[in-house]
């Protein structure tokens, strides 16, 4: 499993290359521009970063969030998931610089390798935040009944997270 | 939506800290989250330039493309109300595709054209389409194969395997994908 996942970069890098070498493009100047563009979509990501990062620690270190779901602990102490992970499941949906934001704490408490970093890690990975992108999308082009895709959004969002935490306990 | 959250988050915290007594530790945290976001954005920046170069070279030589009109075949299946050969297919091929190697900021352009092009076959104009929402799906569950933000924090952090996930990551990814369209389809047929 951890060869097959150390082996999807580099023969991606690779074929991406070689295709361009064959196009004859400018390999290395459309590096430099591509990397170039990362400029401004750092400067637009940090006000965020920085208020969700404000919002999202006053929210988990007060200890309000665990007080909040504490009815959520027989059922994750049932399932032996580790009940640090709730913030991340509870903030997915909302943002995703909130749960970059948690990502971060819980490296840095429970390192990448843990359980709790592992699981984290995927759910980070294989989800996306469903309030967002109806907001952005549909505010886009003025729609203003929604109909049923946020329940719809949220149910792919709960499958992620459920199948993100089963396959990283079975792995590890 | 997400400014009333975040009101709430800060509000309730510090409400709940004066009532347990714990008000050094928000202090702390309301002084220390700069340094904590500083941190942060020049963990990811540096990753995220690379593959926004990387990926750049796959856009210029037309390997993005070839993906996405691959991918158009499988999307004629997937949105049955958009007529063969619509732009918005393209578009939508292209936005997956961006997902797909993590670049979202690539991505939503992509998303935004798709949504305008839905638009112009939609009756009812304040009113979401089956194939809007379904395209919505595809986007929420998020289709991703290279996660690089998460790759490049884990890296940032000494993980002994930061790739480890990418596997785990397609699998949870697909399955909520194909779980999400399947209950567009269940509810799209019984309104109709």
């Amino acid at each position: 499993m951890t060869l097959i996942s150390n082996m999807i970069i580099p023969i991606l890098v690779l074929i991406i290359i070689i295709h361009g070498f064959i196009k004859r493009i400018d390999l290395y100047d459309e590096f430099v521009k591509g990397a170039k563009s990362s400029f401004p979509m750092i400067t637009t990501m940090f006000p965020c970063l920085l208020g969700m990062i404000l919002g999202v620690n006053i929210f988990t270190k007060s200890g309000v969030l665990d007080w909040f779901f504490s009815f959520l602990k027989p059922i994750f102490s049932y399932w032996k998931i580790p009940f640090e992970i709730l913030p991340m499941i509870v903030m997915r949906p909302i943002s995703g610089s909130s749960t970059l934001a948690i990502l971060n704490g819980l490296f840095k408490k429970y390192g990448p390798d843990s359980l709790i970093g592992t699981i984290a890690s995927v759910i980070q990975g294989s989800t996306d935040t469903t309030f967002y992108v109806l907001t952005l999308y549909f505010g886009s082009i003025g729609i203003k009944k929604i109909r049923y895709s946020l329940y719809v959004g949220l149910f792919a969002d709960i499958v992620g997270i459920v199948s993100a935490i089963i396959i990283t306990s079975m792995l590890l | 939506m997400v400014n009333k959250i975040w009101g709430f988050f800060i509000i309730s915290g510090i409400v709940f800290c004066f009532f347990t007594g714990n008000i050094k530790l928000i202090n702390d945290e309301i002084l220390n989250c700069t340094k904590s976001a500083i941190d942060m954005i020049f963990k990811i920046f540096p990753v995220m330039a690379l593959w926004l170069g990387i990926m750049q070279i796959a856009s210029s030589s037309g390997l993005l493309n070839i993906f996405a009109n691959k991918l158009s075949i499988l999307l004629t299946k997937i949105f049955p109300d958009i007529p063969y050969g619509h732009e918005s297919l393209s578009f939508i091929a292209s936005n997956i595709v961006a997902n797909m190697f993590g670049l979202g900021n690539a991505a939503t352009p992509f998303g935004l054209k798709a949504m305008e092009s839905l638009q112009t076959l939609n009756n009812k104009k304040d009113t979401a389409s089956r194939s809007m929402i379904t395209f919505l799906v595809l986007n929420t569950s998020g289709v991703t194969i290279i996660p690089t933000t998460i790759i490049s924090l884990r890296m940032m952090y000494k993980s002994i395997t930061p790739t480890a996930i990418v596997l785990p990551c397609i699998i949870a990814t697909s399955l909520s994908t194909i779980a999400g369209l399947i209950l567009d389809r269940i509810i799209s047929r019984r309104i109709k």
